[in-house]
């Protein structure tokens, strides 16, 4: 069963077809480019697929392609504003807080998110809060410095 | 999940406005029919290649099941409640502390935004964190089906390990909670060996009502994870009552927890250690209600 979805994707209505058991992470890799959304397990534990939708942050494995219809996605892709990198893209870079990437979109979305809710968390709430988060690399310490700058940062400026 | 395999029949995809067309698409459907709530167990289970559904009935579309509301009867939670609703429902949260908790518990962030109780209760783990205190808190799953509706105890859907009492057709629609007595309070504690994306290896849930001299008049306890289906343990509630909370009723209760535990031996936990730990975790969740219904 194909179906057509209509969508909104990082601000921008988008159409794709999809099969009914078809998850919203490889419709959004396969069959919109959108590769930053990237899958590590496939079963919600490792949160390199994160979105957001409707403004709650989910694991797009666990999420059919179907569900995403009439709904607001976002991803990292719409992170940055233009070539303007976000805060949160700015101190993941000065902090080396990446070795291969392949986790980095995810903490980048799950971060924005966390920052949205909570501004100014402590080192634990950080760590409470990305979780959902796995890195094979840098044993998250830089992670959680570069997201305590961005929330400096951040906080600074608004 | 996708498998590029030929296969006879597609997955079917139906996403009901209504409750009334999601009971009718159940109940006319053919083959190996799936509700799908938050999909965090149901996709993941279809990702492993546990389960291959022909039909997937989507009920999030149902603005009357998405709602927690206050009603004469208590607090009401539909079936396509994500659990991280129910942490920012203040109201919730004061009158149920430790079914919020529990469901709070599940998962990451991520699965926060999606999981829901009902779908915890019908994955039928033994290891369910929001089951436990669901019995405890003494709730009720409203049913709804092709013969109508149906209100059972919350002990009643579960019936072992994967397996539930529901008929062809059916579908929980909604958690009924008690009205919330005075001087009552719940609580709902787990015990994994990392502090978060785990699974419990023991559970224990405790709701008591205390009255006006401090003595215990109703208590309900509950384990989770150390048998095929989560335990309401009469005999451990009744061991609270009339007591205020001393050690001895506090070491008959957690007697009771350990008598009735049957639990798995693998190497997160043996059967001795998650039997002891069941009693203790039963012990401290009894001491947070009692604080929580205003002990002193
Ligand atoms: C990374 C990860 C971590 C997890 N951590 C935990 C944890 O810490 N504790 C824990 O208890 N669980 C955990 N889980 C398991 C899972 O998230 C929970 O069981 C969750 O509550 C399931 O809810 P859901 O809405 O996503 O269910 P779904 O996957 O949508 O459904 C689960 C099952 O219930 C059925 N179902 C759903 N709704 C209804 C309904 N209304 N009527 C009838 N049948 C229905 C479905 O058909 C399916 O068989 C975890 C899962 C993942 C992927
Ligand atoms: S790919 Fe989705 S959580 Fe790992
Ligand atoms: S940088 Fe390699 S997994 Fe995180």
């Amino acid at each position: 069963m194909s179906l057509l979805i209509e969508t909104t994707v990082n601000g921008d209505q988008r159409e794709f077809v999809c099969e009914a058991d078809e998850t919203l992470m490889d419709a959004l890799r396969n069959r919109m480019s959108l590769t930053g959304v990237k899958e590590g397990c496939g079963t919600g534990d490792c949160g390199a697929c994160s979105i957001l939708l409707d403004g709650e942050l989910v694991c797009s494995c666990l999420v059919l392609g179907a569900e995403a219809a009439g709904r607001t996605i976002e991803t990292v892709e719409g992170i940055s504003d233009g070539d303007e990198l976000h805060p949160l893209q700015q101190k993941f870079l000065e902090h080396a807080a990446l070795q291969c990437g392949i986790c980095t979109p995810g903490f980048l979305v799950a971060a924005k998110a966390l920052l949205e809710r909570n501004p100014n968390p402590t080192e634990e709430e950080i760590r409470y809060g990305l979780a959902g988060n796995l890195c094979r690399c840098t044993g998250y310490d830089k992670i959680v410095r570069a997201v305590q700058a961005a929330a400096v940062e951040m906080n600074g400026e608004s | 999940m996708r498998r590029y395999d030929t296969r006879d029949i597609a997955v079917q995809y139906l996403a009901p406005q209504t409750m009334t067309e999601a009971v009718q698409a159940l109940a006319e459907s053919k083959g190996r029919v799936h509700v799908l709530a938050g999909g965090s167990d149901l996709l993941a289970r279809m990702k492993g290649g546990y389960l291959e559904p022909d039909v997937i009935v989507d009920i999030k579309r149902i603005k009357s099941m998405s709602v927690i509301k206050k009603r004469a009867e208590g607090f009401s939670i539909g079936a396509g409640v994500p659990c991280i609703h129910m942490g920012r429902h203040s109201a919730l949260k004061k009158a149920w502390p430790g079914v919020v908790e529990a469901a709070g518990l599940i998962g990451s962030d991520q699965i926060q935004g999606r999981c829901t109780i009902v779908g915890n209760l019908c994955n039928a783990s033994p290891a369910a964190d929001s089951v436990p205190a669901l019995f405890a808190a003494g709730a009720m799953a409203v049913i709804q089906g092709p013969k109508g509706e149906r209100i059972i105890n919350i002990e009643n859907v579960v019936k072992g390990p994967g397996k539930t009492s529901l008929k062809k057709g059916e579908m929980v629609e909604r958690i009924q909670l008690p009205v919330k007595q005075a001087r009552s309070g719940d609580a709902y504690l787990r015990l994994t060996p990392r502090t978060e994306m785990d699974i419990a290896i023991v559970s224990a849930s405790v709701n008591l009502t205390l009255d006006r001299a401090g003595t215990v008049t109703e208590a309900r306890v509950a384990l989770g994870a150390v048998a095929p289906v989560a335990l309401l343990v009469a005999k451990a509630g009744k061991a609270l009552i009339g007591t205020q909370l001393d050690d001895e009723a506090l070491e008959t209760m957690a007697a009771a927890c350990r008598d009735a535990c049957d639990p798995i031996d693998d190497k997160r936990g043996t059967i001795d250690y998650r039997t002891r730990v069941a009693g203790v975790l039963a012990t401290r969740a009894a001491k947070l209600a009692w604080q929580r219904a205003g002990g002193k």
